[in-house]
């Protein structure tokens, strides 16, 4: 049986061995992707991310233990991870220390723990990871949880991948005005205010409920390239009363206190996505993203391939010689010309 | 693309508590290039194995320092023998009597470590074995 036939068949092995491929970009692993990939978009993407140290893994650990019982409320789901960490600039190696918190998931054949190394890529994921989140979807994966590399606010690539982002805050790691800052508060579907017992959570929330009543419900826009992409705003819509806004949970993870009520805003947001119509317009947005990003990679290398590297470097130091600006640089290098 | 990425998992397995020497050896690791799954203390042989599954690594480093090595590193090796990984390569670090050297490289451990081994010693150690294994027919 090849590869994309045992993933199918529930072989834990070769999922691994794929999402290997996936990563080191081996042709082998697009070709086996292909094959599994009208098996996958059934997956439910739940993205975490937040600061180092806020309690990502832990709140991801107890997460993911939640959905397994059935005590829940719903069947037990089969759990996908998948948590990024980053790789070193100057080694190129990396510690991936994620699964460190997730000690209580071992032994539990319904959830599969990939750490990966972001390799480079900057805004919290690796280039890879929503490839390899295909691969867990079409291994019949139900819900699968991506914790970011988490350093910081310009991490919001996790939200073109994911259908809900919680974003993950501590008592006591910054002031005030850092929660009004663009970016990763933008993100949230849902903001966690985790170690709540610890001093300092009433004003974290008190500044998180500020930022959002600052910056009111508006509708994801996704720029991308020049062009802008719409999911619809949580204003009202028609046969709606209200849209979605982001609620404010406090937890203690290690304690398991909060994580339920995490578990069910979840649902909930889910349930408000595939009501709203934007399931569907959030994957289309997220795939367009997808392929314009593989597309340019392509383009680019395809390209570059035709182009004599002797002329690269020419006009390389005809820039540094400050004799042709970036911009005719690339005209010249495209066109053969600077008309 | 350079040369492919050497994924390591670290582990501690059994009840001893003292992780320094993994640290050290994880972080030197990553010096060296490799990615390193940091799993922590009190592994038992049954979650190091799925882990060893789920990350398709390429070696395993066990810190034992607990006097365990000869009941924990052959419960290991069978795991990973049962879930089709016996291609990946096996070392130990720790407090390993020179006694049992012979029988632990006999199981199929490809390096065992002691206190003052260079870490550039494991790093080079690592990457032979595992290129040895690539040939064999591992990948």
């Amino acid at each position: 049986m090849h590869l994309a036939a045992q993933v199918l068949a529930g072989n834990r092995l070769a999922l691994a061995r794929l999402i290997t491929q996936i990563e080191n970009e081996l042709p082998e692993g697009w070709a086996a992707l292909s094959e599994l990939f009208p098996h996958g978009g059934r997956a439910h993407l739940v993205g975490v991310t937040g600061a180092s140290g806020t309690g990502k893994s832990t709140l991801v650990n107890h997460l993911a233990r939640w959905y397994r019982l059935e005590a829940n409320g719903c069947s037990p789901r089969r759990v996908g991870i998948v948590a990024v960490d980053p790789t070193s600039p100057f080694t190129g190696g990396a510690i991936l220390g994620d699964r460190v918190r997730m000690r209580d998931l071992s032994g539990d054949p319904g959830v599969f723990i990939r750490s990966m190394a972001s390799r480079g890529s900057l805004g919290g994921l690796a280039s890879a990871t929503a490839s390899v989140v295909d691969a867990m979807d079409a291994a019949g994966f139900e819900l699968i949880l991506i914790e970011t590399v988490g350093a910081g606010q310009s991490e919001v690539e996790i939200a073109r991948l994911a259908h809900t982002t919680l974003v993950v805050e501590a008592p006591g790691l910054g002031d005030e005005i850092q929660a009004i800052k663009a970016g990763i508060l933008e993100i949230a579907d849902l903001l966690v205010v985790n170690k709540a017992d610890r001093p300092g959570v009433e004003n974290t929330e008190r500044a998180l409920r500020s930022m959002l009543q600052l910056a009111g419900p508006v509708g994801r826009v996704f720029r991308h390239h020049g062009r802008h992409e719409y999911t619809t705003g949580p204003g009202p819509q028609p046969g709606q009363t209200q849209g979605w806004v982001p609620p404010i949970l406090r937890t203690v993870a290690t304690e398991g206190v909060g994580i339920a009520e995490v578990g069910q805003a979840i649902e909930r947001h889910r349930r408000a996505l595939e009501e709203s119509g934007d399931w569907e317009r959030r994957a289309r947005a997220r795939l367009g993203s997808q392929l314009d990003s593989l597309l340019q990679g392509a383009l680019v290398a395809r390209w570059r391939e035709s182009l004599p590297e002797i002329e690269y470097q020419r006009i390389l130091d005809r820039l540094v010689e400050r004799r042709l600006s970036p911009w005719q640089a690339v005209k010249q290098l495209l066109d053969g010309n600077l008309e | 693309m350079s040369e492919r990425k050497l994924r390591v998992l670290v582990a501690k397995p059994g009840l001893d508590g003292h992780d320094r020497g993994a640290k050290v050896v994880a972080r030197a690791l990553r010096d060296a290039g490799m990615e390193v799954i940091y799993t922590g203390l009190r592994q038992t042989p049954e979650m190091i194995a799925e882990a060893v599954l789920q990350e398709d690594v390429d070696a395993v480093g066990l810190s034992i320092l607990s006097g365990a090595h000869m009941a924990l590193v052959p419960r290991i090796l069978e795991l990973l023998k049962q879930n089709g990984q016996e291609h990946v390569r096996v070392f130990v670090g720790g407090i390993i009597p020179n006694e049992d050297l012979p029988r632990l490289l006999e199981m199929g451990v490809a390096g065992v470590y002691g206190p003052g081994t260079l870490t550039e010693d494991i790093v080079n150690d690592i990457r032979q074995a595992v290129a040895k294994a690539a040939h064999a027919g591992g990948d």
